[in-house]
């Protein structure tokens, strides 16, 4: 049995982060970028969605090597889903 | 002989007695159901990815609309849901923490800490869906009206039936993530049932690790669902 287990520091050290990273995506959305708006916001989600995937769920120190395997298929289908869509309606109006 | 995997496993077994007999060692056990777990999740990032795919297709064709109807909603209740969702994940991570070091007070109190939070939550979002039945911002109302313009047009008015389109895509998304924020605090009200009465030990957690990982899941698909429904148009 050789489960790791985090420091409550680092749990805290990570909520700070996810608390701040949703006070910046706020702030930003009040800044006009132009186009850059929402490549910021997501941007800011995905930072904050990989702390809680890696350290949350740790995966970071996950055991099992198959679980990163699933989780990087998961995106990747997830990419097809919405690339090759957008591939479609995206470019319905061209002529 | 003393060596060999069969021999270490029967050993392991009589020190752990929540290792089944058809694994070979508890680990082996822990990472099977673990995987399990990831495997479930991945079947809810395909169904909620559905909803995203729907949402890009339309924001992309009603590009104006959209902006204009995500501006309609309270971004300072939709930031505090946010707030609320990342403190519920903190503490559902210290309660499986507190498994993990055999804390079994401190782990209860985790626990309902966390159903408080995600009970706030949806109290929070219920305040919200309210609001939207009383401004007539509920898709398929005789009565729909929302009363902004396109950005950057002062002169044009919403497409009303585009406007319906995004606060159709609004309630299903919110409301499937709520209903999954439903079924989680059901999860650890049967898991603080369970944890106060000493089921979970530092050998077995397995239960309030996996209801962890399906709860930071759901506050993932919050931390998308916030800036593509709130904030994409909130810039004067």
């Amino acid at each position: 049995m050789s489960e790791h287990i985090s420091s409550v520091k680092l749990y805290v050290g990570i909520w700070l982060a996810l608390l701040a990273g949703t006070s910046l995506t706020v702030f930003a959305a009040f800044v006009d970028l132009g186009p850059f708006n929402t490549i910021v916001a997501l941007s800011i989600a995905t930072i904050k969605a990989i702390l809680v995937v890696l350290f949350f769920m740790h995966v970071k120190y996950a055991h099992e090597k198959m679980t990163k395997l699933v989780i990087v298929t998961a995106i990747f289908f997830l990419f097809i889903l919405l690339a090759l869509s957008m591939a479609d309606y995206g470019t319905r109006l061209w002529s | 002989m003393h060596n060999s995997p069969a021999a270490t496993a029967t050993h392991e077994a009589h020190q752990n007695p929540a290792h089944l007999h058809h694994f070979a060692t508890a680990q082996q056990q822990k990472d099977a159901a673990s995987l399990g777990m990831w495997l479930f999740l991945v079947t809810e990032v395909m169904f909620f990815g559905g909803m995203f795919c729907a949402y890009l297709v339309y924001r992309y064709w009603y590009f104006g609309d959209f902006g204009a109807a995500s501006k309609s909603l309270a971004i300072e209740l939709g930031a505090v849901n946010t707030a609320v969702l990342i403190c519920s994940s903190l503490t559902v991570a210290m309660a499986v923490r507190c498994a993990q070091v055999g804390k079994q007070k401190a782990m209860v109190v985790y626990l309902l800490l966390t159903i408080a939070l995600g009970l706030a939550f949806l109290g929070i979002k219920g305040i919200e869906y309210r609001e939207k039945f009383v401004q007539h911002h509920v898709p398929g109302q005789a009565s729909f009206h929302l009363d902004e313009h396109i950005p950057g047009h002062p002169d044009t008015p919403v497409n009303q039936q585009h406007a319906q389109v995004y606060f159709s895509l609004y309630f299903a998304m919110t409301g499937m993530h709520a209903l999954h924020m439903i079924i989680g605090v059901g999860l650890f009200a049967f898991l603080t049932y369970q944890a106060w009465k000493g089921a979970y030990s530092p050998e077995y957690y397995t239960p309030v690790e996996n209801a962890g990982l399906y709860w930071h899941f759901v506050d993932i698909v919050w931390i998308y669902l916030f800036p593509l429904l709130y904030l994409i148009d909130r810039h004067p």
